[in-house]
């Protein structure tokens, strides 16, 4: 195993670039290091204007996606040794535009998260006084698997269709507004819908199944969506067939 | 290039996605060719509307059919059809568990007894459909 | 009915289309697409299929399998065409395309189903 790995990492000065260009880095290569500590041995030690985002370093803030030899990953959970001999293409997180260098506006996946209200909506709040909203474990298990999400958006960058049309909800926000619809102490599923179910919710998915494959924490977006589309379906059958009963 | 570049609000690099995108990954590829799957889909039930028709003719021209379909551009059409519909179906019935979820006795079942539970269906109809077909 | 409301309706079509067809169409296919023409198996006489199709529930699966599977077509082709070839801005076109194409051939497959004598 080589101790050194050649790095060659996306740039972008919008003060005096009009296109990406590539920057080639050589990094040490040691047996635990991953892609974010070869970007922060070059931002330390080697060229202080590379521009990336990372925090936690631990796969739990979401923050370090990027494109890693044309696939999106977690800067912090990819090994450098698992590149071999290198070299490492390294760009900013694709589908997104391109702030600087490694950096991308996230704004419009925020902006999308917000409209589908992830919190526990209610008509009418418990009194405090009343205690905690009682769940059993069974009731935990039916939202538990969308609620891992941390918002790092390599489901976005993997989504062709996001790609081809930004006003696709997408991925990461139709998992999560199904987190709180599963959520047993959540009655917001009606507001949510009418997000949910315009032609640019979850009717613009063909179910391609590539938001799955790289997501790092296992959430399953795809299945969210498929299942959400379910029971979308079904719901408005029902309100045409029994349009006087129901919520 | 200082309209790209403001002092405030520097100009965001947007890239097309190309025409080509789904050439760029393999999985992308797949994709598409499971969902041109379809378009074989459609062939082949029309390719049925032409021999329920050819039936209700009568003998001949249901012997006519017959034969139509051993032509060389047919019968490369129908292959290419059956590694289509066998296509869609295996990628059909391995998705199933991700849109489905199936419970027994409060017991949430596990996704490869969906799919298995999907194939075993698709034998048994198969089995009939032949049984039906062949007479036998 | 609101554009709101088609569009889970085409999607339930859509899935309906592709479980008949991925279920009925492998051994047809197999069966009048390669092993008649090739000589594999012995094609049924035609006394024997018109018994088969004159029967009342196979006419009824015939023309749900022919007429679910066309709009499984239509519905899939249609974002396929958005997507592989970009042109969702003529999609009043692509929507006529398919969709109608889909009833053109559900409406043919019921008057076929029910001639059979």
């Amino acid at each position: 195993m080589a101790d050194r790995i050649a790095l060659q990492v996306a740039r972008y000065r919008p003060e005096q670039d009009s296109e990406v260009t590539f920057q080639d880095y050589e990094v040490p290569c040691q047996k635990e290091w991953v892609v974010l500590d070869g970007l922060n041995y070059i931002k330390d030690h080697v060229d202080g204007t590379l521009s990336y985002r990372w925090s936690c370093r631990m796969g739990i803030c979401g923050s370090c996606g990027m494109t890693v030899n044309g696939e999106p990953k977690l800067t912090c959970a990819t090994f450098l040794t698992d590149y071999g001999a290198g070299p490492v293409r390294i760009e900013p997180l694709r589908n997104f535009p391109i702030i600087r260098d490694l950096v991308v506006e996230i704004g419009d996946f925020l902006r999308k998260l917000t409209r589908v209200k992830p919190w526990i909506v209610r008509q009418e709040e418990k009194p405090l006084a009343d205690g905690e909203y009682l769940q059993t474990p069974q009731e935990l298990d039916e939202y538990k698997q969308f609620s891992m999400c941390i918002n790092c958006m390599l489901c976005y960058a993997a989504c062709p269709i996001y790609g081809l049309d930004p006003k696709f909800i997408g991925p990461a926000a139709i998992a999560l507004a199904q987190r709180y619809n599963l959520d047993s102490r959540d009655e917001g599923a009606r507001e949510r819908r009418a997000v949910l179910s315009e032609h640019e919710g979850i009717w613009g998915c063909t179910f391609v199944g590539e938001c799955t494959k790289v997501c790092p924490k296992n959430v399953d977006p795809a299945g969210a969506i498929q299942r959400y589309k379910l029971s979308a379906a079904i719901e408005t059958l029902q309100s045409f067939f029994l349009p006087w009963g129901g919520r | 290039m200082s309209e790209l570049y403001t002092e405030y609000h520097p100009r965001w690099l947007r890239t097309r996605v190309s025409t080509y995108w789904w050439l760029q990954r393999r999985s992308y590829l797949t994709f598409i060719a499971r969902e041109l799957s379809s378009v074989f889909v459609a062939w082949f039930v029309v390719y049925l509307l032409r021999l329920i028709r050819a039936v209700a003719q009568g003998p001949l021209a249901y012997q006519q059919f017959l034969e139509s379909s051993a032509q060389p551009a047919v019968l490369l059409l129908n292959l290419l059809t059956l590694f289509f519909v066998v296509f869609h179906a295996t990628t059909w019935f391995n998705l199933a568990p991700q849109a489905i979820v199936a419970r027994f006795r409060g017991q949430r079942l596990h996704g490869s007894l969906i799919a298995a539970s999907n194939y075993a269906a698709w034998v048994v109809t198969s089995a009939i459909v032949a049984w039906l077909v062949l007479g036998a | 009915m609101p554009r709101r409301q088609l569009e889970p309706i085409l999607w339930l079509l859509f899935s309906a289309g592709g479980v008949l067809a991925a279920l009925f169409l492998p051994a047809l296919v197999f069966l009048f697409g390669v092993a008649f023409p090739l000589g594999w198996l012995a094609p049924p006489s035609h006394a024997h299929l018109v018994a088969v199709i004159r029967h009342p529930i196979t006419r009824l699966i015939l023309f749900l399998l022919v007429a679910l599977s066309l709009f499984h077509w239509a519905h899939r082709f249609r974002y396929t065409l958005y997507d592989g070839l970009q042109i969702k801005h003529l999609n009043e076109v692509v929507n006529l395309v398919c969709y109608g194409g889909a009833i053109v051939g559900s409406v043919v497959a019921a008057y076929a189903v029910w001639a059979i004598r």
